[in-house]
């Protein structure tokens, strides 16, 4: 009887797992059709006709930045009528490089891809410009794009940010920056903090957290490094789920510092409007989602080029109070 | 075949293992019956579920150069898994040994590029240094009689802090790169990280995977360190009692484990000529589950190599596979966790089964 009763359990987890995989798959379809089937739609027409697949492959690991590029690179595809995959290696290079080499494998018509380790993922890359797929990096990647044999690179320059941040410190008065960084293998975290240091010119510590998997231990390093430095009168931060749990660190450690962040997300608009928050850079990576998508796809149908061997860049932009409030509504929507 | 691998009861441990002839004593089994018995049923059947349903709902998946991208992911995680369900059988756990494959890289990266030497020399070092880490886990547990969880924790937080701190103090960035221009770096790329079969480009870390893989169930099937592995695992107090060196099998497993870490971390980063000081942090719970899948009971004394490497291969199926059908990636996870509590579920019955046939 029990025996009977576990296989029929087991059963129903596979037909359980069909039915989730069938749903996904189903969805998927779903997504694209609405902008892809060309019998319905007429307003595409550079891409009607054409099967287009864009892979968009990116080191998040589904935190509220990336969540961002996604919508990007989703609504990018909805709106052109081209499938869109999008997928994240979680900071893993060696699993970036696995996913650029399975999207080779399946002959898409581009890859976009960041590239915060470009000689991990160069080998895969050389694979993909060897097979005649157009590349364009986003996000990290902005001095190798031309060395990986991307079309262009979409996002910021981190050390020109970093220095804009800094030099809004300093004109605020501020004496001793702490700068959070949350990923210990994304070099662009460490330039932004160097930017800083330039852009301030006065004392800058590096302070390595836990990062966006485990917020409430990232929270407690921060207190407690208010805590143990009181001389600490401004504190940066490098994601938008941290700068939640350094407003908390600030409020628990009794501390008056400053706090500015690199990045957006709904509650750090909101902060900002509350004052706990004093500025964002914003990087504006909805751009970096949504732009490479459409610059393969008008590559592959119109053989264009953008950016005139520059990478073309989606920041910095600053959200202050004056401004945070335009920004809110997007936020809450998941396109800022 | 059966009794060697799946028994792993404590009282056969020692006893030469007898061949298996046809003995009066003896019931006589279905060779339906050993098959369902055997730890790597359910990963067996995991596997073939999720190959057929990739196969046929994606283009790509099926092809050689798709086969190669999967056996790919599943390669490096398969000799981490046959090494971790050794140690399991053996009883004990190594939690250090995601981050493992990161400290050996570094070390391997930092020797060749910071320190002189060629790829070669770098790589000896790198062995023995996994060697004597491994063999300080293994020495602690036994002496202290912590368990191995608390133990290689400690172990893997350790090398996680000299991971980033030693990386950042000498290379000033989070990463070691430029293997590629060291003396040594492409022969050693022949061995060890290099492809074969163009233009499919089939990964050599899958060579590497099928012939540990091999080695393990030899070992674990046909020799007496195979029965001592079984033995300590199962019941340690026993085995000392009857004579198996316990401390020594154990500390061994460590060993392994550690030396199977470092072959990862080399070919990693030879692979992608640079190493982060963040590699592999996390990974030690994918070869755990892996092995686990494969049949391994969390409390030792019971499992197999080929059901780890099944195990392994679910996992990089399923990563790649997700890929190519274009699903939400959102969604990653839960696919795996129901996997994971399938082949589960399946073993747990098999189990049942055998048990009540008894």
């Amino acid at each position: 009887m029990r025996r009977l009763r576990i296989a029929v359990l087991a059963v129903l987890m596979v037909l359980g797992l069909a039915a989730f995989a069938a749903a996904c798959g189903g969805d998927d379809n779903g997504g694209n059709a609405s902008g892809g089937s060309p019998a319905t739609k007429d307003d595409v027409s550079l891409t009607q006709g054409q099967d287009v697949t864009i892979a968009v492959i990116t080191h998040g690991s589904g935190d509220s930045f990336w969540a961002v590029a996604k919508k990007g690179a989703e609504d990018a595809g909805k709106q052109l009528g081209v499938t869109v995959k999008y997928s994240e290696s979680a900071n893993d290079p060696q699993k970036q490089a696995q996913l650029i080499d399975s999207a080779v494998t399946e002959k898409v018509d581009g890859i976009a891809v960041s590239a915060p380790n470009p000689d991990a993922i160069r080998d895969s890359l050389k694979k993909a410009t060897d097979a005649g797929i157009p590349i364009v990096t986003l996000n990290s990647g902005a001095e190798d794009y031309q060395a990986l044999g991307a079309i262009t690179h979409v996002g910021q320059t981190e050390t020109i940010a970093g220095e804009g941040a800094g030099a809004k410190f300093k004109e605020a008065g501020a004496k001793k920056l702490l700068c959070v960084i949350h990923e210990q293998s994304n070099i662009g975290l460490n330039q932004r903090c160097d930017g800083a240091k330039k852009g301030f010119g006065g004392e800058v510590e590096n302070l390595q957290v836990k990062g966006v998997d485990d917020i409430q231990t990232t929270l407690t390093e921060i207190q407690s490094k208010l805590q143990s430095d009181n001389s600490i009168d401004a504190v940066l931060t490098l994601n938008p789920d941290i700068a939640v749990a350094a407003r908390d660190a600030v409020k628990g450690a009794g501390s008056s510092a400053k706090l500015a962040t690199f990045d957006l997300s709904g509650d750090v608009v909101k902060a900002i409007q509350d004052g706990e928050i004093d500025f964002a850079v914003d990087q504006q990576q909805y751009l970096q989602g949504y732009l490479p998508v459409v610059f393969l796809t008008l590559y592959k149908t119109n053989a264009n080029t953008v950016g005139g061997g520059q990478p073309v860049l989606t920041g910095p932009g600053y959200v202050t109070k004056d401004n945070a409030g335009t920004v809110a509504k997007l936020a809450d929507e998941g396109t800022r | 075949m059966s009794g060697a691998i799946g028994g792993g009861s404590p009282a056969a441990a020692v006893a030469p293992a007898p061949e298996p002839v046809a003995d009066e004593r003896l019931a006589n089994i279905s060779l339906w019956a050993r098959l369902m018995r055997r730890p790597e049923v359910g990963s067996l059947l995991g596997a073939l579920v999720i190959c057929v349903f990739f196969w046929v709902t994606t283009d790509a998946f099926g092809t050689l150069s798709g086969i190669a991208n999967w056996t790919d992911v599943a390669s490096t995680i398969g000799i981490m898994a046959v090494a971790v369900a050794l140690l399991m059988i053996g009883g004990e756990f190594d939690l250090s040994a995601g981050v493992m494959t990161g400290t050996t890289g570094l070390l391997m990266g930092l020797l060749s590029t910071e320190w002189g030497f060629s790829m070669w020399p770098a790589i000896l070092v790198t062995f023995a240094f996994a060697a004597l880490v491994g063999f300080i886990n293994g020495y602690m547990v036994i002496k202290t009689r912590l368990p191995s969880f608390i133990v290689t924790l400690a172990t893997f937080f350790v090398l996680q802090g000299a991971n980033l701190g030693a990386t950042k103090a000498i290379t000033g960035t989070v990463r070691v790169a430029g293997l590629g221009d060291v003396a040594g770096y492409d022969s050693a790329s022949k061995i060890f990280s290099n492809t074969f079969w163009s233009p499919h480009n089939f990964r050599l870390s899958l060579i590497w995977w099928i012939a540990i893989a091999a080695v393990a169930t030899w070992v674990l099937a046909r020799t007496r360190v195979g029965n001592w592995i079984f033995a300590v695992g199962g019941d340690a107090n026993a085995a000392r009692n009857v004579g198996v060196p316990v401390a020594r099998v154990k500390i061994a497993l460590f060993m392994t484990t550690a030396m199977a870490a470092a072959l990862v971390g080399i070919m990693i980063a030879l692979r992608l000529s640079s190493v982060q000081a963040g590699q592999g942090v996390g990974e030690e719970f994918t070869y755990i589950i892996a092995a686990v899948v494969g049949g391994c009971l969390l409390t030792g004394g019971y499992g197999s190599a080929i059901g780890a490497s099944l195990g392994a291969l679910i996992v990089g199926m399923a990563f790649i596979g997700i890929s190519f059908s274009g699903w939400n990636t959102d969604w990653r996870f839960l696919f795996l966790g129901v996997i994971l509590l399938l082949a589960v579920l399946v073993n747990n019955l098999v189990r049942h089964r055998a048990e009540g046939a008894r």
